[in-house]
């Protein structure tokens, strides 16, 4: 069972490297959130130490407020006073895990944890972003329903701008070489993730897969996810932005239906555009909608089959690639 | 869809911080935007906590209603969805609460 997203997932995940043939298994571990506790370790968060009286010793700077963002719900009694030696500084305050514990009457103790359920995911994904960066590497994520159309997207842009970029993808679906085939197929680096029953990539399995990818410096790394419109808002890879693609063929509401895909996504790729005389389709009321749960998307209406308004989109990756922050 | 998992997830991380204690309590912090269940989340919880030393812990769950910040004007607003709109027609809102899922606190015996 994947313990993130409660996908019934005991198998592991694998990354097939395409240029080498080679697979190589990646232990389905999307701890803290995994139930191996011995599997990783937390420095610095610990609650071993605190959890008997409380009683610290240390100082707050000048300009330091003695801020207590957690709560004790319970009666209880501080054994000791709070003193503040000299010397020695302490901060209340963190974002993640600052652990406090207090003793109860009752012979209990509360030790406030404040830990995001998701913050290993976004620690990993944290570090992927920083090796981009780092490589100055333009990371793209992918993700759509099945079917609206991500791979040939890919397999049209990478025909297109080959000559121009250096481009390598990380495909994810949960079985089949299938996609990475038809990638590699346009002469371009690719490896593939098979999440098993997994139904979304996480930043652990990017990093796995950009091991055997090794992409080169001033590159850029397409990034296709499951299909799915809802596990994968939710994880961070460590992409520049994630591109969202609806193939008209969906529905105009589908942005208000999952509405947290859409907003996390900084792209919309209107798909399937040679098909609107065929179907009953609002292309403004969509725009609406994608644009009521995300005023800041930017919308391109596309035919990845036929080549319509593929120019703009490339553009706007050019402007990326070239964009300071890459630089 | 996902509150199994991440049932999992909350049972993992108390369960690594617990040691050996007994956790007799867990308290949540889940955003009413987060598109996270609560009920499906206490659903799952006795079940995952089974075997474990959060077995028979009391789940509470603080519930953060929605605020948003209007990027214009600052306003703010409580918000039902992910989107809104300002009374001054700015329609650029900043999520200010209602997206968390944290892990509070635990009692432990």
């Amino acid at each position: 069972m994947c313990a993130t997203c409660g996908c019934s997932d005991d198998s592991n995940v694998k990354v097939v490297n395409l240029q080498s043939g080679q697979s190589v298994i990646v232990g389905h571990d999307h701890s803290p959130d995994h139930s191996h506790p011995h599997d990783h370790f937390h420095p610095d968060d610990h609650s071993h130490e605190h959890n008997q009286s409380h009683s610290h010793d240390h100082s707050h700077p000048d300009d330091h407020t003695h801020e207590h963002d957690h709560s004790h719900p319970h009666d209880h009694s501080h054994e000791q006073d709070h003193s503040h030696a000299q010397g020695q500084s302490h901060d209340h305050k963190s974002d993640s895990a600052s652990e406090h514990s207090s003793k109860i009457s009752s012979g209990s103790t509360v030790i406030s944890l404040e830990e995001r359920v998701l913050a290993k995911n976004d620690k990993l994904a944290e570090r992927n972003r920083g090796w981009f960066e780092g490589s100055n590497i333009l990371a793209l994520n992918f993700v759509s329903s099945p079917g609206a159309g991500k791979t040939a997207l890919l397999e049209r842009t990478i025909k297109d701008l080959q000559t121009v970029l250096s481009i390598s993808v990380i495909e994810g679906d949960q079985a089949t070489l299938n996609d990475a085939e038809r990638i590699k197929k346009t002469g371009c680096k690719v490896i593939q993730i098979n999440t098993g029953a997994g139904c979304h990539l996480d930043a652990e399995m990017v990093s796995a897969g950009l091991k055997q990818l090794t992409p080169p410096r001033d590159s850029v790394v397409f990034i296709e996810n499951v299909g799915n419109l809802v596990c994968p808002a939710l994880f961070d890879l460590g992409e520049k932005c994630k591109v969202a693609i609806l193939s008209i063929t969906e529905g105009e509401d589908k942005p208000v239906k999952y509405p947290h895909m859409f907003r996390a996504a900084e792209i919309l790729l209107l798909n399937k555009m040679d098909l609107l005389p065929h179907l009953d389709f609002d292309i403004e009321s969509c725009k609406r909608f994608a644009l009521s749960v995300n005023p800041k998307i930017k919308i391109f209406e596309i035919s990845a089959l036929r080549g319509n308004g593929l120019d703009a989109w490339y553009e706007w990756i050019k402007e990326q690639v070239l964009s300071p922050q890459l630089r | 869809m996902h509150e199994l998992g991440i049932t999992q997830n909350i049972v993992a991380i108390v369960g690594e911080k617990a040691g050996e204690q007994k956790v007799s309590r867990v308290k949540l912090e889940i955003g009413k935007l987060s598109a996270i269940m609560p009920d499906a989340i206490r659903f799952c919880f006795d079940l995952c906590a089974k075997g474990t030393v959060l077995e028979g812990a009391i789940l509470e769950i603080d519930e953060i209603p929605g605020r948003g910040k209007c990027n214009l004007c600052s306003e703010e607003m409580d918000l039902s969805l992910l989107a809104g709109t300002c009374q001054c027609g700015c329609r650029e809102i900043t999520c200010v609460t209602g997206q968390e899922l944290n892990i509070k606190e635990m009692e432990v015996v």
